[in-house]
């Protein structure tokens, strides 16, 4: 019997092209393995093949998400695919949405497997793990060892076309899918079980998880724009030159507030990015692209705005963990409410 | 960050390049950006020109603070 057929998809830093400043490369196709295809090829020998790779940097996907799909599925479909394969992506933002948005359109369109692979923060795996197989991965390519053989495991098992077991088992993220199937104990005793560990501070694992919906509702619209305090805020890593608080350039563990009222305007001179998610070669020469100063203070000028709140706040967004980002935000916007201010203007890269 | 903001009073606009991110997140008032490594910018212009497309995206957010929403809302062109 003839091997199976895999295309695997990967970004322009493990395809070796380059980092953030290659982020914006086009698609391109590659015969055979690259990269993190290797240990998954290897792993997969028995039944199939990577018969191609396609590259293609985050930020080209995510601008252009459009053009990118298209051509990306016209690859796959050249190289007649029995499955496809994107990332895995770990905790990168970027890469998870492309791998996420291209893995749904490969299942929907062409009507074979795909599976990816995520750390649950990724923004990827809440927008794509009902309609993907993603598997849960640790949050750094530091875990591609882990992650490679669950994603063989569930590969093989689409192959050859078995049954996909539990999240749990298969180490997918749960896709809220539910089953029915014979338990030897009914569910009565189970839940008076599960009160009872309860009950002692023991552990027990609910068979019915409550979905997460942390959502909060908009408030009423500012009334008054030219008397307002307005504050920046930045995911985008903008630092004073040099960076004196050391913000870490991904996987943050501070933020920082710097005072910009003596600044009309942020040039490579005063600032520049901490953040190393994204090619920092035009926050580098004028900050301002990411962190609005100079127009804040022509709008504060023409009265526009009432003023441009004395301090900015900053963090790197990339790879920073969602419940760091929380206490960020909770810890500074109790200071921003103390010192009067009545809007924020939060800008991401 | 733009949700904890929200939620501790202070109404928030979220400038951002990756809609569907900021979607996900969960931020109620979003206004689309020029591109990851340059939101409020374009190198393809000269200075003013960016300047001018830097004011365009800042007064549409300012727009987007002080209209109401209901829920989850993209300020496009």
């Amino acid at each position: 019997m003839s091997k199976k057929r895999v295309v695997h998809y990967i970004n322009q830093f493990f395809g070796g092209i380059g980092g953030e400043e290659k982020a914006d490369i086009k698609p391109e196709v590659r015969e055979g393995v690259v990269g993190p295809g290797m240990a998954l090829q290897g792993a997969i020998k028995e039944e199939a093949e990577i018969v191609a790779t396609i590259i293609c940097g985050d930020s080209y996907f995510n601008e252009n998400v459009d053009e990118a799909k298209k051509v990306i599925m016209e690859m796959v479909k050249k190289y007649d695919a029995d499955l496809f394969v994107a990332g895995p992506a770990f905790n990168a933002g970027r890469y998870g949405v492309a791998c996420g948005t291209i893995a749904e359109a490969v299942k929907k369109e062409l009507k074979i497997p795909v599976i990816s692979g995520m750390y649950p923060e990724n923004p990827g795996a809440d927008m794509f793990k009902k309609s993907v197989h993603i598997i849960e991965t640790g949050n750094s390519a530091a875990q591609m060892r882990k992650a490679i053989p669950a994603m063989a495991n569930l590969a093989i098992k689409m192959l050859k076309g078995e049954e996909i077991s539990s999240p749990a088992e298969d180490k997918y993220i749960s896709m809220g899918v539910r089953k029915n199937y014979f338990h030897e104990t009914r569910g009565s005793q189970r839940a008076v079980d599960m009160l009872m560990n309860k009950l002692a501070g023991e552990e027990f694992v609910t068979e019915f998880p409550m979905p997460n919906f942390d959502r909060v509702d908009p408030l009423p619209a500012l009334k008054d724009l030219s008397n307002a305090k307005i504050a920046l805020v930045t995911s985008g890593g903008i630092v004073p030159k040099g960076n004196p608080d050391r913000i870490e350039s991904s996987s943050a563990s501070k933020y920082g507030k710097y005072d910009i009222a003596d600044f009309f305007n942020l040039d490579e001179m005063s600032h520049e990015t901490a953040h190393g998610g994204y090619d920092p070669i035009y926050a580098n020469t004028d900050a301002d692209c990411v962190l609005p100063v100079d127009v804040m203070r022509d709008l504060e000028n023409e009265g526009k705005i009432g003023k441009l709140h004395r301090y900015f706040y900053t963090t790197t967004g990339n790879g920073t963990a969602v419940a760091s980002s929380k206490a960020f935000a909770e810890e500074f916007s109790k200071e921003l409410l103390a010192d009067g201010v009545d809007a924020v203007i939060l800008t991401s890269t | 960050m733009v949700k904890e903001i929200e939620r501790a009073g202070i109404p928030v606009v979220h400038i951002c390049t990756v809609v569907p991110i900021s979607l996900t997140v969960g931020a109620n008032r979003i206004v689309p950006a020029i591109a990851i490594p340059h939101p409020l910018g374009n190198p393809a212009f000269d200075k003013d020109e960016q300047k001018a497309i830097r004011r365009k995206i800042v007064d549409k957010a300012l727009v987007a603070l002080t209209t109401e929403v209901d829920g989850q809302t993209v300020f496009e062109d």
